[in-house]
């Protein structure tokens, strides 16, 4: 269970967050949405301890993460950045097996148990048969998957993930999406994800967060949050939002007006 | 013997060989059995007739010797240095000479011995010490004029490093001009790479280099998880400022104590943490400790090459370090490019 109380950022004075207050229920995923420039990274950023907090509190099963020693943090919190810029020749097994780090001193000196929770980060990844491989010679999604077996191998009962899926293709979305919604309860993992697109967002998270100007705009259920009206406004281009024909969840389309107007589709997206 | 150690018995035995040529070159020949016959009498308890004479036992233990052991010396600590720069600012082509600390260390000697009223005893042993303050001062000015951001580019760290070492290096020169005729023969090192002989310096900056070269190789872990960029490596539990810190002390104090006594030798620390890379892969538990072997040796090669190319004459080593090390700095700055194996 993830607590957020009254966060607030500010960077050279200018606030980037401001009391934002959510929580995630453990076996749950929130996906944190919002236009560029909300404060979604920096959300991340400011609970995973890289950046200062101006005030809040972060609470993860009833203990305050938010003055904790970085090894300490990363007992209870795991991040899953985008892929870029990895260790091109690390292998993926040695890049995995980083994610022990915060068992290990500075010496980096790894026991059994290190390594079998890696092998069961790598089969629960589908990463077995890469674990030798070349993290460079790896495509977006691979890489993208090799960071999630690190986040697993940290063993920590809050995952992090920044916009995982913003730079993968469509087959690759729905691997990651798949994996990700498949192990939450299996590992009663607590999961608050940053997600560009509104639809992924729709289907496979159990509640969503709408971020807006640094705020929480809304949160709640899908459905209820990915209205028409509600991303109209926050997003300022109108939009419709139909049922997903299959399961029911809000799928969020460009409204035709906004072609008459000169807002292509893929403005929505970027 | 396991396969992983390998690597470590190939490089010790380069590493004796180099050594036992390294002693034996020079005006009179040793052949490579005779240096051991030589090095075996200095353990307790064996005697052997010597087949040698006692004015040849004096050049051999008091010039010989101690000249190899601070090249090797030098050697270690300048890849070593060169690995963990590497590694912190997550590019190849650092090296203590290219980012200038060995310039600032330079600057740091020779205003330490100018202070200095008796350079030639006691004195000696603190001159790393005032090294080490100019290379840290050095590597603040370089990394904040380099620094972009959160990332250190390989070009802008390269320009700070050429700008403040030819500062660094231009204020070396003047102090060596205005200094007396004595000093400044003691400086000539620097400029000249002429490295000092006897025992006085492999002492003084023994103890410099076994602190600042212990401290790099248990650092593997760290540098591992810092290749992930600093944001990753907090995420991952490395407090690490701190981390960055001690490797940046501990990386500044052994290129100090080498530049104190050998003077300024650049490219070492380049091609030899990069050679290990290439062929023995990126992880730093195993780089670091094989760089330090193998720097010995790549330094002593050097060496042994400087005094015999236009022999008798002796060529400042840092010469052909430098013919070797600039092609094969353009050929990195190519391939950084692509990051094949970085």
């Amino acid at each position: 269970m993830l607590k957020l109380d009254s966060l607030s950022v500010s960077y050279n004075g200018e606030p980037i967050l401001s009391d934002v207050t959510l929580s995630v229920s453990s076996g749950e995923i929130l996906a944190v949405i919002g236009p560029n420039g909300a404060g979604k990274t920096t959300l991340i950023r400011a609970v995973s301890g890289v950046i200062p907090m101006r005030k809040g509190k972060i609470w993860v099963d009833g203990i305050d993460l938010a003055h904790l020693h970085p090894i300490q943090r990363a007992r209870y919190l795991a991040v899953v950045p985008q892929a870029r810029n990895l260790p091109s020749s690390f292998s993926v097994y040695q890049s995995v097996l980083l994610g022990r780090t915060p068992y290990l001193g500075w010496l980096g000196r790894t026991s059994k148990n290190d390594h079998l929770i890696v092998e069961r980060a790598l089969e629960q990844t589908r990463l077995i048969p890469l674990a030798q491989r070349r993290v460079g010679e790896l495509s977006g999604g691979e890489q993208q998957r090799v960071l999630l077996a690190r986040a697993l191998a940290q063993d920590t009962p809050i995952l992090l993930l920044d916009e995982p899926t913003t730079h993968l293709d469509m087959e690759h979305q729905a691997v990651f999406l798949n994996l990700l919604r498949e192990l939450t309860p299996q590992k009663n993992l607590t999961i608050l994800i940053v997600l560009h697109d509104l639809n992924l967002a729709g289907l496979y998270a159990d509640h969503v967060a709408l971020l807006f100007k640094g705020k929480v705009h809304l949160t709640g259920k899908p459905a209820d949050v990915l209205t028409a009206q509600n991303l109209s406004r926050v997003y300022n281009v109108p939009v419709n939002v139909v049922p997903h024909p299959e399961y029911g969840t809000p799928l969020v389309l460009p409204d035709g007006k906004s072609k008459r107007s000169g807002i292509k589709t893929q403005d929505l997206k970027s | 013997m396991s396969p992983s150690n390998r690597p470590y018995l190939y490089l010790i035995l380069l590493m004796i060989a180099s050594a036992l040529f390294s002693v034996g070159v020079g005006a009179v020949f040793i052949p490579p059995g005779v240096v051991v016959r030589m090095l075996l009498t200095l353990l307790p308890g064996v005697h052997l007739q010597p087949t040698w004479s006692e004015s040849f036992s004096a050049i051999f233990y008091q010039i010989r010797l101690p000249h190899t052991a601070l090249i090797a010396l030098t050697g270690a600590a300048l890849a070593g240095s060169g690995a963990v720069f590497q590694g912190v600012f997550r590019n190849p082509l650092a090296d203590p000479y290219l980012i200038g600390v060995a310039s600032g260390a330079g600057l740091g000697a020779v205003l330490g011995l100018a202070l200095n009223p008796s350079p030639q005893f006691g004195g000696l042993y603190t001159v790393p010490i005032a090294a080490f303050l100019g290379a840290l001062l050095t590597i603040a000015i370089v990394y904040n004029l380099a620094r972009v951001g959160r990332s250190v580019p390989t070009t802008t760290l390269i320009l700070a490093g050429v700008a403040v070492s030819a500062f660094a290096t231009s204020l070396s020169s003047f102090l060596m001009l205005r200094s007396n005729e004595e000093l400044r023969r003691a400086f000539s090192w620097l400029l000249g790479g002429a490295i000092m002989g006897g025992w006085v310096p492999v002492l003084a900056m023994l103890p410099y280099i076994a602190i600042g070269l212990g401290f790099i190789t248990l650092s593997g872990h760290t540098l591992n998880v810092l290749q992930f960029g600093e944001e990753q490596a907090q995420q991952l539990g490395i407090p690490v400022e701190r981390a960055k810190l001690i490797l940046i002390l501990a990386a500044s104090l052994t290129t100090a104590a080498a530049v104190s006594f050998a003077g300024i030798i650049g490219f070492v620390g380049l091609i030899v943490p990069h050679l290990v890379r290439f062929i023995w892969g990126p992880d730093y538990r195993r780089l670091i400790p094989l760089a330090i072997i193998a720097g010995c040796s790549a330094l002593l090669l050097a060496d042994i090459l400087a005094r015999v190319i236009v022999s008798p004459q002796t060529i400042p080593v840092g010469i052909v370090t430098a013919l070797a090390g600039a092609p094969f700095f353009l050929w990195i700055l190519r391939r950084a490019k692509d990051q094949a194996y970085w």
